[in-house]
């Protein structure tokens, strides 16, 4: 409960930050203004157009993608068990490039459209082919290594039979990044991960007995397979849209919530995972706003190397304290 | 008589691989000839054979000459690192589903040539060898660190698995993120990311044959201690097989195989799963034979498969890579879905 509202309290200290710095300083003060709506001109627009979406954006899809890998991570009962593993970040890559290259439309829609549909088509292929009586957790890894080495591919031919230009264009989307989110894209699509974080909150009960295991689970009057199905397509759900938004910020959904686990201990509740995942990315995104004078990197490039490092030394440490 | 009949089966064997090993020759061979037809325009055999013996500077023959020609060589010993080197990943691991691709080892070496061509402006295969080899020792290294192998027990395969794949998402993805802070680095990594053997010549080649041949040496004087390993490390430790040792070459060998597989003809995934998975079938458990066949077999899987990626698509080519990753997967899918995978 406390880590939790610590988590919480860092969160607003860097949303705030972020909106108060940037190319043009703003004080507390004028950004208190500009989110009462007292504020006009320049204050106004920086403030509330363009950094306020960024950050909630941020919060929001970051929230989404540590719920969707808490859910996943105790359905295949593996830490390593997240969308970015089995093949969800391919998958809508590939989708999103085939709109991209394939149709030439860059509108918001269809991209989006094809993310989602490309990451649910991957995700249901891999857990299919993985379901052998119930899919175990090093099964699921290993089909979905396999499926994402085959859209690699597709992906990579794209890339190179689409047009130059076209093709790095596509190719920056396949590293999250919220630069170019606008507030038309970020309201709708932070309506909807909030509602699914709150069906997701709801079903957290028989999330935490299907992790003692499916008997115990049934015993404890949880229907099983109704439950997992539900839960995984939450799960998925908010994995698709930030990702249909702002393409793959990869490890996000993996490293939130192990590093939720270790600040706030074993929590009943998916709300640690939610806030370790909107703190993630928040932190990710300013970091990557600042990192390189002059630059703005993309926020997946900096969440994936801190999540892959982190991820590195969550397996080094596992191997030295129980060397199996 | 039992002893008889047991060496009577064992001769019977002895038999059934060197005539598969034989036939596996023979294929080879047919998979050369094939190669040096099949292409954006194929030829007959016979001015393939006039283009080797009476070369008259046709367009044709040059085309054999200058392209093909060169092109099925690399196939032959590109393919029979990779075989090897995953004969010896899945033997010193003891894991049957050890890949250099899936153990992070071509991710380590693309990192690095992407670093070279991002932030040392190289441009030549045989500047990417370096630190493709680099890459790929680094990767090996790390990956057998992280997941416990500097201990004194052997490290569990799922552990081995697992880092691997983890450190070749970290670095595969760092890979992008250079790739995106240079479009003109994204273009020449592009083509050499996916894995290809178009467009080289023999002599980006003969800076990384020597490596390679150390690597195959290395590897079959190995192949008696692996044997033991393959026992159990007690049992091996029994045997007067230096376990500390053993692993350590290995790590060289499969560094050397892979990484100057790679650095010729970029990340290719899943020979080195296939290959030795299938001929253990013939061979058995024996590693010199598993070693002997997967460098034969290797071979005339990329090739083939290198031969699909020049005609199904013409006159567009499909890389390498991207057939041997679509060959690949399936297998690497319908091998985790038996109930056990095949062991050692």
């Amino acid at each position: 409960m406390v880590a939790s509202l610590v988590m919480c309290g860092v969160i607003v200290g860097i949303a705030t930050l972020s909106l108060m710095a940037g190319t043009m300083q703003v004080s507390v003060a004028d950004v208190l203004r500009a989110l009462n709506g007292q504020a006009e001109g320049i204050i106004h627009t920086v403030v509330v157009e363009w950094r306020l979406p960024r950050a909630i954006a941020a919060i929001v899809f970051g929230a989404g993608l540590g719920v969707s890998g808490a859910i996943f991570q105790s359905l295949t009962k593996n830490p390593l068990g997240s969308p970015d593993i089995i093949g969800f970040s391919s998958g809508s890559y590939t989708g999103a490039l085939l709109v991209l290259l394939g149709t030439g439309s860059i509108s918001f829609i269809a991209v989006a459209s094809g993310a989602i549909v490309g990451g649910i088509g991957t995700a249901i292929l891999v857990y299919v082919l993985a379901f052998r009586g119930g899919s175990k957790g090093f099964r699921l890894i290993i089909v979905g290594i396999a499926i994402s080495a085959m859209l690699s591919s597709v992906n990579s031919i794209l890339l190179l039979r689409g047009e130059a230009g076209a093709a790095f264009t596509a190719a920056a989307w396949g590293i999250g990044s919220l630069n170019e989110v606008s507030r038309e894209q970020v309201t709708p699509a932070s309506i909807m991960v909030i509602v699914i974080i709150a069906t997701a909150m709801l079903q957290s009960r028989p999330l935490r007995e299907m992790e003692l295991g499916d008997d115990t689970a049934r015993a404890h009057g949880v229907s099983v397979e109704k439950s997992r199905i539900l839960l995984m397509a939450t799960a998925v759900a908010l994995t698709a849209i930030p990702t249909a938004v702002m393409g793959p910020a990869t490890f996000v959904a993996l490293a939130a919530p192990q590093m939720a686990k270790r600040v706030a201990g074993a929590s009943r509740s998916l709300f640690p995972a939610a806030a370790m995942g909107a703190l993630l990315l928040l932190g990710a995104d300013f970091i990557a706003q600042r990192l390189i004078r002059g630059t703005i990197l993309p926020v997946g490039a900096v969440t994936l190397s801190l999540g892959g490092l982190y991820l590195v030394w969550l397996l080094f440490m596992q191997a030295r304290r129980k060397p199996l | 008589m039992v002893v008889s009949g047991r060496s009577v089966q064992q001769e019977g064997q002895e038999q059934a691989r060197t005539a598969g090993l034989l036939i596996l020759l023979f294929l080879l061979g047919g998979g050369v000839v094939i190669s040096l037809m099949v292409g954006a325009k194929p030829l007959s055999a016979a001015t393939v054979w006039n283009a080797l013996t009476a070369f008259d500077g046709s367009y044709d023959h040059t085309a054999v000459q200058e392209a093909r020609v060169p092109r099925t060589i690399l196939s032959l010993v590109v393919g029979g690192a990779l075989g090897l080197s995953g004969a010896l990943i899945q033997a010193f691991t003891r894991n049957p589903l050890a890949d250099p691709g899936i153990l992070g080892v071509n991710a380590g070496a693309a990192f690095a040539v992407a670093a070279g061509i991002g932030l040392f402006s190289v441009s030549t295969i045989s500047g990417y060898m370096w630190f493709a080899f680099g890459g790929a020792l680094l990767a090996t290294v790390a990956v057998y660190i992280i997941s416990g192998g500097a201990g004194r027990m052997s490290p569990a395969p799922v552990q081995i698995t697992l880092a691997g794949v983890a450190l070749g998402a970290v670095l595969s993805g760092i890979t992008a993120v250079f790739r995106m802070m240079n479009s003109e680095a994204f273009s020449a990594m592009l083509e050499w990311s996916v894995g290809s053997l178009a467009r080289r010549s023999l002599s980006d080649l003969v800076p990384v044959l020597p490596f390679i041949l150390v690597g195959v040496v290395l590897t079959l004087a190995l192949s008696p201690a692996l044997n033991a390993v393959a026992l159990g490390d007690d049992r091996a430790a029994s045997m007067g097989v230096n376990i500390q040792r053993t692993r350590l070459i290995s790590l060289l060998g499969v560094t050397l195989l892979a990484g100057g597989a790679t650095a010729i003809a970029g990340p290719i995934g899943f020979i080195g799963l296939m290959v030795p998975h299938s001929v253990r079938w013939v061979t058995g458990p024996d590693q010199r034979w598993i070693f002997v066949y997967s460098i034969v077999a290797a071979p005339l899987l990329l090739l083939v498969s290198d031969i699909i990626g020049r005609v199904l698509m013409p006159p567009a080519e499909i890389p390498v890579g991207i057939i041997t990753a679509f060959l690949g997967a399936p297998v690497l899918i319908v091998l985790i879905r038996r109930k056990k995978a095949s062991g050692l």
